[in-house]
């Protein structure tokens, strides 16, 4: 009689033990891994997910996806890193603790539209504006086998917006290069710096002129020395006056005044 | 005794489920009953209770068809490279093995099923074209003066045989529109047509068809009993069934490679070149649960085939099982 008791058992136990240790198939409603979205993954495929996803998003640099599972598959010690640093800074720390999310569900448009010109909150909004981006499309994290460095991650690409209003960049190619440049140098991760290498080989002469001259150096200069961009809790501050939150990070106001162009959003 | 525990370890694991059937209701009605045969009427079998494999994973028989409907959705613009990518191009080889074993003549009606992006019907209506040559080829070269075979094709016919030859039947939208564009840019005109269907309710008459396909597709449907009953309806008396799907490997060591290769390269390609992990390590996962060469052959014999066969391909990774009505 015991039989069929242990039988039934252990079948369910081997089951829950195969889905384990092998990347499951994921159901709509709960979720294997860590996280929803998270697919388990071995070092053998994060590594060929690594060079598969490079060689992908260097040939069709609009895969967006292929960029984020590239950042995602190399850069868990600048997570940690990351983390680190964060959780030493106490607003940072605060972030860590109530995980916030920009989106657009999560934004008071109104609100924001109402507020002052040279505010943050109404620059951000100018600057969605003007290069027809909205805070919705980042890809969700994937094969990021730590769930608050997973979250670390997905504050990074939703910070990237804002990072473009903070530093002044339009999203095209010149300005996504700039802001790589600054992301490289603060954050150091290896996807960002890929980006920031690979990013200039498709600019012409005059912006790579004015990349290596003044943009360049700039970015690089300001991105090491300005605060952890992660640590800052943006949704508390759209009051806040640019020129008072740049200071406040200590980042310089651009050298170039760049124009927001109407082509399709690259982004590296 | 043991069958009063096994049955109560059941019962706790369907309540454990969130879908609370009736069958939960009547069981707490009758606490410490003798569980015997009329108790085990109690516990009803619909739909949402059934349950089945959706990969390793179970899901409710309603749910799957849905889910798989999904993934072929979501994979069908890049199905065909992924095919290369994954078997490097050996899957061509597979279907060209299934038309060679085939070998249909000029006339013949096929129904592609679960045919998709066309691969089966594009190397049909080739094959047909390639008789077609070299019998001309053969009666020129015979003699001058015209076969019976030239003379009874002058006349006009009684039954003339349908335009379309080949049919593709799909339940994927997605799938079909796919291997429509590829035949429009492959110029192919006529002898082809595409019909949205389910394998395990074809929407055809009776007595059809001289030949039946299934190329990677039966391992996909919820009742693969329904699916082989349909095609012997389908089937003219002494038409052919024939079904090309992934197998159980038999070399131990070719297996433990296939396992690894599977599980660890084919989703990693499905995410770099389709951006679709979980498509793909569903793909996988269904072939571990589709029953083996034997087993199948057995299935097929059940529905009512007769001289089931099955020849391996690549050391068992496919398998072409053919039967035939009579």
């Amino acid at each position: 009689r015991c039989r069929f008791v242990s039988g039934a058992f252990l079948a369910k136990t081997t089951l829950l033990v195969h889905r384990l240790f092998t990347s499951g198939a994921e159901l709509t409603y709960s979720y294997d891994g860590l996280y929803p979205g998270h697919i388990q993954t071995t070092s053998f495929q994060k590594a060929l997910l690594a060079v598969g996803s490079g060689v992908a998003a260097l040939q069709d640099p609009y895969r967006h996806d292929m960029v984020a599972v590239l950042g995602e598959t190399t850069g868990h010690l600048a997570l940690i890193n990351l983390r680190e640093r964060m959780k030493n800074d106490p607003e940072g720390y605060t972030i860590l603790t109530e995980r916030p999310r920009i989106r657009l569900s999560t934004l008071d448009l109104e609100k924001m539209a109402s507020l002052p010109d040279e505010s943050f909150g109404r620059e951000y909004l100018r600057f969605l504006e003007d290069n027809k981006v909205t805070p919705d499309s980042r890809a969700e994290v994937k094969f990021v086998d730590n769930e608050e460095l997973a979250y670390i991650m997905l504050r990074y690409r939703e910070v990237h917006d804002l990072l473009h209003t903070l530093l002044g960049m339009p999203t095209n190619m010149l300005g996504e290069v700039a802001v790589k440049w600054f992301e490289a140098a603060q954050m150091g991760l290896p996807m960002c710096a890929l980006g920031a290498v690979l990013g200039p080989l498709q600019l012409n002469a005059s912006r790579l002129q004015s990349l290596f001259t003044s943009l360049g150096p700039w970015a690089l200069q300001n991105g090491r020395r300005a605060r952890c961009v992660l640590s800052i809790f943006y949704e508390r501050r759209w009051e806040q006056s640019l020129e008072d939150l740049r200071r406040e990070l200590n980042i310089e106001p651009p050298p170039l005044t760049l124009s927001a162009s109407n082509k399709r959003r690259r982004q590296i | 005794m043991a069958a009063s525990v096994r049955l109560l370890f059941r019962r706790l694991a369907r309540l454990s489920h969130k879908n609370i059937t009736s069958s939960a209701a009547t069981v707490s009605r009758r606490p410490g009953c003798c569980l015997g045969p009329s108790s085990s009427r109690c516990i009803s079998d619909t739909a949402e209770d059934r349950s089945t494999h959706f990969g390793f994973e179970k899901v409710p028989e309603a749910e799957k068809a849905k889910r798989v409907y999904k993934v072929f959705e979501n994979v069908a613009q890049k199905y065909d490279v992924m095919n290369d990518a994954m078997s490097l191009g050996v899957h061509r080889l597979w279907k060209d093995m299934l038309l060679h074993v085939m070998h249909p003549q000029p006339g013949a009606r096929l129904l592609d099923v679960a045919g998709g992006t066309g691969d089966i019907s594009f190397r049909f209506l080739d094959y047909i074209l390639y008789q077609q040559e070299r019998r001309k080829r053969r009666a020129a070269a015979s003699s001058q003066t015209p076969s019976w075979q030239d003379i009874s094709d002058k006349y006009p016919t009684e039954d003339r045989p349908q335009e379309s030859r080949a049919v593709v039947c799909d339940i994927n939208k997605e799938m079909l529109k796919v291997g429509k564009q590829r035949a429009d840019s492959m110029g192919i005109t006529s002898g082809l047509s595409w019909v949205v269907g389910d394998a395990e309710e074809l929407p055809f008459d009776d007595d059809q068809f001289d030949i039946y396909t299934i190329a990677f597709g039966i391992r996909n449907v919820t009742h693969i009993d329904q699916t082989l009953q349909e095609a012997l309806r389908v089937l003219k008396p002494g038409g052919r069934f024939m079904c090309l799907e992934f197998s159980k490997v038999t070399n131990p060591v070719l297996a433990k490679l296939y396992d690894v290769y599977s599980f660890q390269v084919i989703p990693v390609l499905g995410e770099v070149i389709a951006g679709d992990w979980k498509s793909y390590q569903y793909l996988v996962e269904s072939i571990r649960k589709f029953p083996d060469q034997e087993e199948f052959k057995g299935m097929i014999e059940d529905t009512g085939f007769f001289c089931v066969q099955y020849f391996n391909f690549t050391g068992g990774v496919v398998a072409l099982h053919s039967g035939f009505k009579l």
